[in-house]
């Protein structure tokens, strides 16, 4: 198998990293950079719960070839903290009890993220419709819709969270 | 003109139990799942030593095996090992050891593990499978329940009779049934003729998934000397220690089980489904992890599903609207092997009156091997099968006699006292209330008019009970260790899930001991080397058995500090109290912090010495009340621990032009007991109706000539967020449990038990048709409005 040197930005901080031209990004993140808050679920783009930024936009990581990033910037989970700050989505997923098992989180919290961030006053049905792609087995996802809006509500902190 | 008797619920405990149990604090485990920090199995890293396993199964529901031939894929470069039978000849099984780790002789579902491989990358192993040539010879396989109890059917296992089983269970040899459940309660046929209306339905209910957003997940390995360590998925440490070990004829000492978060289980992760195999083959390459992960499509077709289930109900009243008889009969459709499906059989038998005082109960419930995947325990563990055509009936049967089918529960339902179908006496129960609250919130008895002249608008309700279904001896023990600052370190052995268990014994356990809820830390991942025993995170039994051997580790803790302080400050331990960490004396008005006296004890006046030392409490709990039932009948003294009931009430929506059912809002009231965390028990009930909803709409595995022709999550349609009613009410009932720490009981899997039966329901009453078995898709709807003449 060919691999190939590839430099990404993940969370702010520049990898060179060797990646197999059949490694996902997912793979990548998780095996290669031990940064495994971004979790799989199916391998095929249907369940959400790999989600992250890349260039700012929400994909799915486990349809993304690694070798596809050279030169991207990529976001995870763990990058919506900053400081021992939570992220004002992660603060109201907290207070809403919108998190069980928590397996489906880190996506979902990716997804929000971006939602609020080019919709900052998002509707109920634009909060379903963006969140349609994050299967979540336990909560029944009410919590997570109202998780959102108020997070809407509160809005980004400067500093805090976001995706650029 | 009320004359309906109702179960009087118990003065209200509020405000009884010491905080924060009844406070809905924040979970334990929230602030890690949204940083990412969480840890679960597949988080773990093990280095470049770790191998990855993949598994070579069976393409046919049931064949002999004549030869495997590895041999080209262990010339594979890369590749470790291959394992075959030959190399697990034990038997595996929960209740009854039927099931080899891998097939042996024969294979009998597909998907059953023919060969597994360790390699230096999953790929290699993935390719390697394709180079182990199996022979078949293929036997007619048993794929219906019915077919399977036939006289003349294959025999799937014909040392049936030879098998090890447990005291409860009741194989019968040279056929296909692992289990055969009887209740014999009165007389059925004479109460049949009497009476004033008869209902008569047969529900098939097909297959469905778990569907946990985590896969299954487990790396083992084995040292030298054959010792292993386990980490995995895993809702049943303890049972997986025991199985394994004992399958493999080692000792449960020198098998150690290591379980982080899990990311949701339902059951599927429950007793022993796929870990056995990374063990069997961790145990060709000593020294090296061997990590198996299933991907999306196996989990749909070769882990535990929710078994299927043929039912035949016949329900009678009186003119009053008393029930009267019940005669069923269910052909569970047990799969391959007995796991968990033998006992589920056990559970609808036990509880086949549904929630109701019936004199005469007739019940077959038969548990029937077929080539099909394993049955499993799944949230509900059979009850929502079951009482999906149970609820149904007993709404026809209301309508039947002319009552509202709400009051005909109400009246029906069981009270405290009531003769049991096993003869068991019901305990204090809130299922009246429950009825009521459910139907009231959704404004029962009113009908609002549809959103569009081509929709009809329905309501519909069902209640429900369900008894933890465990061996009647499952126990559960714990410890509190405490740190130099007086807080302290829990340890236990069951598992948070996602169902908030960690937070609700740190709850009971501060309450206990009289410290603040964020003093208390859990001793986690639990690890059956250095964590307390606990028999299985199934069954909603956490809460209450879990919980009762946390309260009794406190208090333990809490009597060894009153002790050591009582004897420092010469007083009696009843005088001194446990206060937000602080030691009080009601009498002297003395009062000092735990920090220190926890660990190092106290000095003697004048540099005397020492007393104390550190403070270690322990508990356990057993319930040892539990009795057999006969074989024939069914009777016994006491046949479960306890029910939970409740009731759910919804209203949906229907399109005539589609057949699509919307439910517009949904109402879950059940009886905890005591709600040790309310906003807790808030989200099980939704996420329980949700899942409950969902297995209503769009689930059905599609098994096809024994194969699931819909596994993933395109073909398997679970519920999205576009589909979760806004309107969801949960409403707590707490009539308490008196064997239950603080009074509670079990919660967590009751809330999608009626779902299926209250919207069946509720389509009947927005359309007047009986939609019968799930899933009530729009095409399933859309035929059946076509056949009653409702649409052209
Ligand atoms: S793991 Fe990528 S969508 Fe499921
Ligand atoms: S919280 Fe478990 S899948 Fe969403």
């Amino acid at each position: 198998m060919a691999h190939h040197k590839i430099s990404v930005t993940v969370n702010g901080s520049v990898e060179s990293v060797d990646v197999p031209s059949n490694m996902t990004l997912l793979t990548m993140l998780r095996e290669k950079l031990g940064l495994t808050g971004t979790k799989n679920g199916c391998t095929a783009g249907e369940c959400g719960a790999c989600t992250v930024f890349l260039n700012g936009e929400p994909v799915n990581s486990c349809l993304v070839l690694a070798v596809e990033c050279d030169g991207a910037e990529v976001r995870t989970v763990e990058s919506l903290a900053r400081n021992g700050q939570l992220d004002p989505i992660q603060q109201s997923v907290i207070d809403h009890n919108a998190v069980q098992c928590g397996f489906c989180t880190p996506g979902v919290l990716i997804s929000a993220r971006a939602l609020l961030d080019r919709n900052p006053d998002p509707t109920e049905e634009e909060i379903r419709d963006a969140l349609v792609g994050n299967l979540c087995r336990c909560t029944g996802y009410i919590r997570i819709l109202d998780a959102v809006k108020d997070a809407a509500r509160v809005g980004a902190a400067p500093g805090t969270g976001g995706s650029r | 003109m009320d004359t309906v008797e109702t179960t009087t619920p118990r003065p209200h405990q509020e405000n009884a139990a010491p905080r924060p149990v009844g406070e809905s604090v924040t979970r334990l485990d929230a602030h890690e799942k949204v940083t990412g920090e969480a840890v679960f199995a597949d988080d773990l890293q093990f280095g470049p030593n770790m191998l990855y396993a993949r598994i070579k199964r069976s393409p046919h529901p049931h064949a002999r095996i004549l030869k495997i031939d590895a041999s080209q894929a262990l010339a594979l470069p890369g590749v470790k090992t291959v394992v075959t039978g030959q190399s697990t000849p034990g038997f595996i099984g929960l209740y009854l050891k039927d099931r080899h780790i891998f097939c042996t002789d024969r294979a009998r579902f597909v998907g059953d593990p023919v060969a597994g491989v360790a390699a230096v990358t999953e790929e290699i192993a993935e390719r390697a499978l394709d180079l182990i040539h199996v022979e078949y010879e293929v036997l007619p396989p048993v794929l219906d329940p019915e077919d399977g109890v036939r006289p003349d059917a294959e025999l799937l296992h014909p040392e049936l009779g030879s098998y090890e089983v447990a005291n409860f269970i009741f194989p019968q040899p040279g056929t296909n049934i692992p289990n055969l459940f009887k209740i014999r309660k009165g007389d059925v046929d004479q109460a049949l003729s009497e009476a004033a209306a008869v209902v008569h339905h047969t529900f098939r209910v097909p297959h469905v998934q778990h569907v946990p957003i985590e896969p299954h997940v487990a790396i083992a390995k084995v040292d030298e000397r054959g010792r292993v360590t386990l980490w995995g998925s895993s809702q049943s440490p303890f049972a997986q220690r025991n199985l394994i070990a004992s399958a493999l004829g080692i000792s449960q000492a020198d098998l150690e089980v290591v379980a982080p978060y899990v990311g949701g289980g339902f059951g599927c992760k429950a007793g022993v489904s796929m870990e056995a195999l990374a063990v069997a083959i961790a145990m060709q390459v000593r020294g090296r992890p061997v990590k198996l992960r299933l991907t999306r499509e196996e989990e749909f077709y070769t882990t535990f599903v929710r078994q299927g289930l043929v039912a035949h109900f016949t329900m009678a009243c009186d003119a009053e609207g008393n029930l009267t008889a019940m005669d069923n009969k269910f052909y569970w459709d047990g799969g391959a092997y007995a796991e968990y499906g033998v006992n589920m059989t056990r559970g609808a038998g036990y509880s086949s009156s549904g929630p109701y005082d019936v004199p005469n109960v007739r019940t077959d419930s038969f548990c029937v091997y077929t080539n099909h995947p394993v049955g499993g325990p799944m949230r509900g563990f059979g009850q929502p099968e079951m009482q999906c055509g149970l609820e149904q009936c007993i709404n026809h049967l209301a309508l039947e006699i002319g009552m509202d089918p709400m009051d005909f529960r109400r009246r029906n339902c069981v009270k405290e006292g009531s003769n049991l179908v096993t003869g068991m006496k019901m305990h204090a129960t809130g299922i009246g209330e429950c009825i009521e609250k459910a139907a009231e919130a959704i404004g029962w008895g009113h009908k609002d008019p549809p959103s569009a002249p081509h929709k009809r608008r329905g309501k519909g309700i069902a209640a429900m009970w369900k008894a933890p279904a465990m061996s009647p001896n499952a126990g559960s023990s714990a410890w509190i260790e405490m740190s130099e600052d007086g807080k302290c370190t829990l340890g236990l052995g069951g598992q948070e899930l996602g169902q908030g268990t960690f937070t609700v014994m740190a709850q009971m356990a501060a309450a206990t001991l009289g410290i603040p809820y964020d003093w208390v830390r859990i001793a986690s991942p639990v690890d059956t080397k250095y964590s307390p025993y606990e028999w299985q995170t199934v069954a909603s039994r956490l809460t209450w058995s879990m919980g009762n051997a946390v309260v009794a580790a406190a208090k333990d803790a809490r009597r060894q500090i009153l002790e050591l302080v009582a004897r420092s400050w010469e007083e009696t331990p009843e005088d001194l109290d446990i206060v937000n960490g602080n030691v009080i004396s009601a009498k002297s008005g003395r009062s000092s912090s735990l920090k220190g006296l926890v660990v190092y004890g106290l000095a003697k006046p004048g540099d005397q010495g020492w007393i104390g030392g550190p403070i270690l409490g322990r508990g356990s709990f057993m319930p040892t009340y539990v009795t057999g039932l006969d074989p024939e009948t069914g009777q016994g003294q006491r046949a479960v621990v306890h029910y939970t009931t409740g009731a759910q009430a919804v209203e949906v929506e229907v399109d005539l032009e589609t057949g699509r059912v919307q439910v517009l809002r949904g109402a879950s009231a059940f009886d905890m007991g005591k709600a040790i965390n309310p906003d807790l028990v808030n989200v099980q009930m939704e996420g329980g109706l949700v899942q409950g909803i969902s297995t209503a709409l769009f689930e059905c595995l599609q098994l096809k000539d024994g194969v699931v022709r819909n596994p993933s999550f395109v073909d398997y349609r679970i519920a999205t967020s576009a589909d979760a009613p806004r309107d969801m009410q949960s409403i707590i009932v707490e009539v308490p449990q008196d064997d239950g720490p603080f009074g509670a009981r079990g919660v967590g899997e009751h809330s999608m038990v009626p779902t299926m039966p209250a919207i069946a329901n509720a389509i009947h009453d927005a359309l007047g048709i009986h939609p019968g078995a799930p899933p009530f898709t729009a095409e399933k709807v859309y035929l059946a409005m076509v056949d009653a003449g409702l649409v052209k």
